[in-house]
């Protein structure tokens, strides 16, 4: 029986197919949102959930897409030139749907939780590393508010050090690229898509309101994973 | 002989090539600090200047509450946010220009250099589209827009994708290089512009999110 699947199972360096170079390529497509577009209001409009997640996320998968195919083509010829050339598209639109999916996940609606404060070591922790949570939204607002162009504003844990740490980025860069033991626990998307329809360039309204949708169970149980209590 | 203004005086000492004919706008941005008559004492506060034509002046290709809301809030912010941030330092008493220049620090930005650049930006955003506008340039720069780019049509297409192809924020320009002694189409990221890459710039696109208009290509051409 073994012996009858190890030679059937075709892996890629055996299978005909694979010795021809051909691998498939994982492509992704638009993660639904948990939620009905309407569900986060007044915080966040509807509008504003349907054009952000119908369009602007699924742009960057489309764009994600198109480039990893070019990368699949410009490595199976050893292109190096195109391979280098393609990371800043890699980069722009992987990591566009690489942080929207996160951000769909860590927003609720009021009547699931949304906006709860966080208890348990996520708690602990938030008091520890920055006093209260008021202390810390603050801090994220302002960094929110003070953040030119386009980019994201997150609450991280560093895996290593197990401390909390609040960081931006620009573009849609994401917070890995502040470090490489950082994970997000919330981001806040900073870029003018995110909130101008509704509160145009009153950005601090935006980071005012969206604290009462946040999914803070979401961050938590992210926390909890990273920095289990021994 | 049509003469293309280039606008807001640029005060380096930069040559720009002469072009028979050419003069710099007399809308120079030298001007722009308000300062106490008769004695030519700078105060150092910069002002929003209004754009050279009304604020529906551009419809339909750019609606007057897009407009109000870009010139009157945006750009007013820049204005009040820089003037904050430099009252009391040896910023005040400069050029907007020289602000720039300084605050872009070869790199290294200055908290100053987004405001100050934002603001000279948005001042060249409006004097680069004008009511009625539109269609071809004639003349110097067209002569020199076929030599660099090959056609107009070929510049147009060149433009539009550098301007839809920045990632995030930026801006797209039309530019001279003195030292190629050509035109070239560039894209910058948020406020960064040519005066800080030793660049002309002739005309710019505003391609920040709230701005994402698929414009045409709309040309100032000034007698």
């Amino acid at each position: 029986m073994a012996i009858r699947n190890l030679l059937t199972r075709k892996t890629l360096a055996t299978s005909p197919l694979g010795m021809l170079g051909f691998r498939s390529l994982k492509t992704f497509s638009l993660p639904d949102l948990p939620y009905d577009y309407g569900a986060l209001e007044p915080a966040i409009s509807g509008e504003i959930m349907q054009l952000h997640h119908q369009k602007h996320h699924q742009t960057y998968i489309t764009n994600y897409n198109k480039a990893l195919e070019q990368l699949d083509d410009a490595m199976s010829k050893g292109d190096a030139s195109t391979v280098v050339k393609l990371q800043s598209a890699i980069k722009f639109n992987g990591g566009g749907h690489v942080n929207h999916s996160i951000f769909w996940k860590n927003l609720a609606p009021i009547r699931e939780g949304g906006g709860e404060p966080p208890k348990g070591s996520l708690g602990w922790a938030i008091d520890n590393n920055f006093g209260s949570l008021e202390t810390l939204i603050q801090k994220m607002n302002a960094e929110g508010a003070a953040l030119q162009g386009s980019g994201w504003v997150w609450l991280g844990v560093d895996k290593e050090l197990k401390h909390l740490v609040v960081e931006s980025t620009g573009n849609q860069d994401p917070l890995v690229t502040k470090g490489p033991s950082l994970i997000p626990l919330l981001g806040i998307d900073v870029w003018e898509h995110a909130y101008y329809l509704q509160y145009k360039n009153v950005k601090p309204d935006y980071l005012k309101n969206i604290w009462k949708v946040m999914n803070w169970k979401y961050a938590s149980d992210v926390y909890d994973k990273e920095c289990p209590e021994s | 002989m049509v003469a293309i203004a280039v606008a807001a005086g640029i005060t380096t000492p930069l040559t720009f090539p002469l072009f028979p004919g050419f003069r710099r706008s007399s809308r120079s941005s030298q001007l722009r600090m308000s300062q106490k008559a008769g004695h030519g004492v700078i105060t150092g506060k910069f002002e929003l200047r209004p754009p050279p034509y009304p604020l529906d002046a551009l419809e339909p290709h750019m609606s007057r509450s897009t407009f109000e809301y870009h010139w009157g809030k945006h750009h007013r912010a820049y204005v009040d946010n820089l003037n904050k941030q430099i009252a009391g330092t040896e910023l005040t008493g400069k050029t907007l220009e020289d602000v720039i220049v300084a605050t872009y620090n070869s790199g290294n930005l200055l908290p100053p250099f987004n405001n100050a650049a934002q603001v000279w930006n948005h001042d060249f955003f409006w004097e680069s589209m004008k009511p009625g506008g539109g269609g071809k340039p004639s003349g110097e720069i067209l002569d020199l827009i076929n030599r660099d780019f090959g056609s107009f049509e070929e510049f147009a297409k060149e433009f539009k994708t550098a301007a839809a192809t920045q990632f995030g924020s930026g801006w797209a320009w039309l530019v001279y290089k003195d030292k190629d002694k050509k035109l070239a189409v560039v894209q910058s990221p948020n406020a960064v512009n040519p005066l800080v890459l030793d660049q002309v710039p002739l005309l710019t696109v505003d391609v920040w999110e709230v701005i994402n208009q698929k414009f045409s290509v709309v040309h100032s051409l000034r007698r």
